[in-house]
């Protein structure tokens, strides 16, 4: 199953211990996890802004930096998501210079994990895998569930019990087989760890790991380009497993090794809800060490209790000065009608949770407000409309006559709108 | 008092291929230092140069972390299923 590419492999990031390109995602000496390391001198030809300029307006404009096997041809317009400014929600939060990534609408199923999947899934077909699957909170669900239909391979996902509904449906109509485990996601986890022992099987977020997380760097990559190959001084991003923050540093070191972007500073920051903040705790406390959580949130796309890649998100947050804060699920409510209604964007819980954290490190000080900072937006709001659905209530319905609506704006504003004058013809 | 001790595949190089054992060890502590008599070279494998267990290993006890359970301190219930996991995997959404 193995195969060979002299740009990428397997290391140990504790111990340095090569392994090649195979599915393996935990090291056989230490039992760290693996990460793919690249040979940038040999990319660095291929990787200009010229040429990522010429190429498709999606993920794979990336792809010399990214893990694809040899002879891959990536066909799914992945990515390359709307940058945009967001002045009105700078204006309610006290930010200029603020942009909101929106991965809201990512290709084919609005949550970033599109990326990550169709880097995991190009990787299991040249292994060899005829069936993949995932342990998943429901946007990863969707995603292997869609691009698993496209190439053709069968899907077996593992979600808890109690995902929401919207999440079910959206994974059950691409044809896999889904298996709801009576427990949490971190015992959803611990299972697909056992099943990807046993099963020849490619999980993407277990054996198929560390070429998943890679995924994630185009991110990064996207917001330089996007800003005009410049980097910003502050990243906001949601925390489950600890993966997505620290790629997206990866993706910038490497574009700053590669002379692509002006190195400074880039500070990190880590968004969690209160009933699931391992991460944002550890960084409060000034430790790298994850003290396990029991997931009590709404913000079910985030609750892992037992986040994987904690410890290095934690510490790599410290190292770049940055800071992890968490928030109630009252909060993170309001935070989607907050992103809603000043930017027309529709995010999910983790969304949610993301803003309201924005909008308290600006209040705290902690980013100025002159400061170039973005926010990662990562899935959609259409998926978890129950989040929000006890704040709003459908009103009576109005006669189709323009007295009867007069009056009923009326009744909802308190005042009468001037009666439209008489005009003589 | 006996409990089952289940090994990931990873692990099973350094038991003779054994995937599981038995062990009459009372707590954690006491089923590593088990470990460090039955099977040494996993023992130097599962424990760090300070003699502790390395942090990317999680143990459960039938369903929960030990973590949960108390840690070091829980005492081993007869026909409790101890198992070792490297905590590798992960991913939201």
């Amino acid at each position: 199953m193995e195969y060979s590419c002299s740009a990428y492999e397997l290391k140990c990031n504790e111990c340095g211990k090569s392994f090649g390109n195979q599915p393996l995602s935990a090291c056989d000496d230490c039992l760290a996890p693996l990460e793919v390391h690249y040979d940038l001198e040999a990319v660095r030809a291929e990787f200009t802004r010229e040429k990522i300029a010429a190429g498709p307006a999606n993920i794979w404009r990336y792809k010399a930096l990214l893990p694809i096997p040899a002879g891959f041809e990536p066909d799914l317009p992945v990515g390359f998501t709307p940058l945009v400014k967001a002045k009105r929600l700078g204006k309610r939060i006290g930010a200029n210079n603020l942009y909101i990534k929106n991965d809201a609408v990512c290709f084919p199923t609005l949550s970033f994990k599109d990326r990550v999947v169709s880097v995991a899934l190009a990787n299991a077909q040249a292994f060899g895998f005829e069936t993949v699957g995932c342990s998943s909170t429901g946007n990863l669900a969707n995603s292997v569930a869609a691009q698993a239909a496209r190439l053709g391979l069968r899907a077996c996902i593992l979600v808890p019990a109690d995902l929401e509904p919207a999440k079910i449906l959206n994974t059950l109509v691409y044809g896999a087989r889904l298996v709801r485990i009576d427990g949490n996601y971190d015992h959803v986890n611990r299972l697909c760890t056992l099943i990807a022992d046993d099963y020849k099987w490619g999980f993407v977020n277990v054996n198929l790991r560390p070429y998943y997380a890679e995924g994630s760097k185009t991110v990064g990559y996207e917001i330089v380009e996007q800003l005009g190959w410049k980097l910003p001084d502050n990243v906001v991003c949601p925390m489950a497993g600890g993966s997505l923050i620290r790629k997206i540093r990866k993706a910038f070191n490497e574009l700053i090794a590669l002379g692509l972007v002006e190195d400074k500073p880039v500070r990190f920051f880590g968004a969690q809800a209160t009933g699931c903040s391992p991460i944002s705790t550890a960084v409060k406390q000034g430790t790298d060490y994850i003290e396990p959580q029991r997931p009590n949130t709404i913000a079910r796309s985030l609750a892992i209790g037992n986040p994987a890649d904690g410890p290095a998100a934690a510490k790599m947050i410290a190292a770049t000065n940055g800071w992890a804060e968490d928030v109630s699920d009252v909060e993170l409510a309001s935070g989607i009608q907050e992103l809603a209604e000043t930017e027309g964007i529709f995010t999910e819980t983790a969304g949610g949770v993301t803003t309201a954290v924005a909008a308290r490190l600006y209040a705290d000080g902690r980013i100025s407000e002159d400061e170039t900072t973005v926010i990662c937006i990562t899935g959609n709001g259409l998926k978890t409309t129950d989040a929000i659905a006890n704040r709003y209530e459908f009103d009576r319905a109005v006669r189709p006559r323009l007295a009867d609506f007069a009056e009923y704006l009326e009744e909802l504003d308190g005042v009468r709108e001037p009666e439209p004058e008489l005009v003589e013809v | 008092m006996s409990v089952k001790v289940v090994l990931p595949t990873a692990f099973i190089r350094h038991t003779d291929g054994q995937k599981q054992f038995a062990s009459s060890a009372s707590d954690l502590p006491g089923l590593l230092a088990d470990i460090d008599q039955t099977f040494p070279a996993l023992a130097t494998q599962i424990k760090g140069d300070d003699g502790k267990l390395r942090r990317f290993i999680n143990i459960y006890i039938n369903d929960e972390d030990i973590r949960f359970l108390g840690g070091d301190a829980y005492s081993f219930k007869d026909g409790d299923e101890v198992m070792l996991i490297p905590s590798i995997a992960g991913g939201k959404g």
